[in-house]
């Protein structure tokens, strides 16, 4: 069919509403991303479960199996305490980081969001959900970790900054994977084939520093990691902004 | 006032080896109807896709021209309103819930009195707050239809808009219709011969 009338009609309804400054309206799209996916959070548990529970199951298994670490028993105790403590994490991220990109797909819901919300807003708030959720995770595997294997805590400031700091790394690298995996058949795997070299670097850091916080050392010695760290989250977000539109919209 | 229309060029989609459409070129302006007919699987739903830049077209070209610029689905979909089958909302959040969240993501000021006159406007009056989780089949059609007129779009795509609509459900439906005719371009997939008497052109797939 192809046809040209003489008349061409015009649009006489409204208008489709002007935009607010660019900035401003992507970062309150991706302000009403995150809300939405909190909301929906709260409502349906559909991450936090699978990450809590993992969480908790892992720090207590430890603590059953192993019991409180002792100092004398092993030279380097701390070291130890550290990489459990960040493969605890590690692992429940696995669980959980994916889901926000997983449920939107599996839910069909996607497609509805592609077609009104701006990829980088899609992005932004999913990493915000994602941190929210992880920070969540790490607070209460700390927690659990500090009561039940006993982990002492030389220097409380640097060990929270490198727990965060760590988290965002984390955050930064899972999440742009997550939605790589989004529309794959095995998901939980593919997230972690993907996402473990990105997250190699990350955690030789965050375990050394980690192990600098447990044995008391001054911010001198902990700065090192923590500037990696953010390095790492910079670029790793960096590198998502440009590629996630490409990711999204395949 | 802008000038808009929707242009089609050699539109082939296929799904692995088989090619479901071929050869689709078509110039659709602003107060004209298409209606897509054809049996299942024979890519009404897919074409209605590509329109909003949801799906690429195996072969060819599809491009809307609003006031002189050439845009593609994809950078048009400000423009769009879609509402298909495929469209799900989200289960957990309430009506207004959902039209809130898509109208921020839209860029739109919108005020809760604006989303409850456009529930009253499809049928959902007082329903607003109830959980889309517990709205039957098509109680949720009527939000999708709010959700692809949130934004007053230019460009309305409906893929089989009734399937599931009683009888004031298709009165809704006409009056949309109707209504796109002043407001820009309408393209309707449908399997209803009913449906067909509103389109100023019929494209019939799978002949």
């Amino acid at each position: 069919m192809n046809h040209e009338p003489t008349n061409v009609p015009l649009i006489t309804a409204e208008p489709y509403p002007a935009q607010p400054r660019p900035v401003a309206a992507l970062l309150a799209a991706s302000w009403a991303v995150f809300l939405k996916d909190v909301r929906s959070e709260l409502r349906t548990r559909y991450a936090l479960n699978a990450l809590l529970l993992f969480a908790v199951s892992t720090v207590v298994a430890l603590s059953l199996g192993m019991g409180p670490l002792a100092p004398s028993r092993n030279a380097d105790l701390r070291l130890i305490q550290s990489g459990l403590l960040w493969i605890a994490i590690l692992f429940a991220a696995f669980t959980g980081l994916s889901r926000s990109f997983v449920q939107e797909e599996e839910a069909r819901t996607a497609a509805a969001l592609r077609l009104a919300a701006p990829p980088l807003a899609v992005y932004i708030g999913k990493l915000l959900f994602n941190l929210a959720l992880l920070l969540l995770l790490v607070a209460l595997t700390a927690v659990l970790a500090i009561v039940l294997l006993r982990l002492p805590i030389g220097n409380p400031g640097l060990f929270a900054a490198l727990l965060i700091a760590g988290s965002c790394g984390l955050v930064a690298a899972t999440t742009l994977i997550a939605a790589i995996i989004s529309r794959a058949s095995i998901k939980t795997a593919l997230f972690a084939v993907l996402a473990f070299p990105l997250l190699i670097p990350l955690l030789v850091v965050a375990i050394r520093g980690t192990e600098i916080a447990l044995d008391g050392l001054g911010w001198d010695r902990g700065i090192l990691p923590l500037q990696v760290l953010a390095g790492y989250t910079i670029a790793l977000v960096t590198i998502s902004l440009f590629l996630f539109g490409s990711v999204w919209e395949t | 006032m802008q000038e808009l229309r929707l242009e089609l060029d050699n539109i082939a989609i296929d799904y692995g080896s088989r090619r479901v459409v071929s050869g689709v070129s078509l110039t659709l302006h602003a107060g004209e109807t298409l209606t897509v007919a054809g049996a299942n699987g024979s890519g009404k739903s897919s074409l209605l896709r590509i329109l909003c830049g949801l799906q690429r077209p195996s072969r060819g070209k599809a491009q809307y021209v609003v006031a002189g610029q050439v845009l593609q689905p994809d950078a048009a979909r400000a423009m769009i309103g879609w509402l298909s089958p495929d469209l799900q909302l989200y289960r957990e959040l309430t009506a207004l819930e959902n039209l809130h969240f898509f109208a921020q993501v839209r860029g739109l000021q919108l005020h809760r009195d604006d989303l409850e006159e456009l529930l009253i406007e499809v049928g959902l009056d007082g329903r607003g707050n109830d959980l889309l989780s517990a709205y039957s089949s098509g109680m949720a059609q009527r939000l999708r239809f709010a959700y692809a007129l949130l934004h007053h779009p230019p460009i309305l795509l409906l893929d089989e808009p009734t399937v599931t609509f009683d009888e004031r459900g298709a009165a809704l439906f006409e009056r949309v219709a109707e209504r796109q005719r002043e407001r820009g371009i309408l393209v309707i997939a449908t399997n209803d011969p009913r449906e067909l008497r509103f389109g100023d052109y019929i494209l019939r797939l799978g002949m």
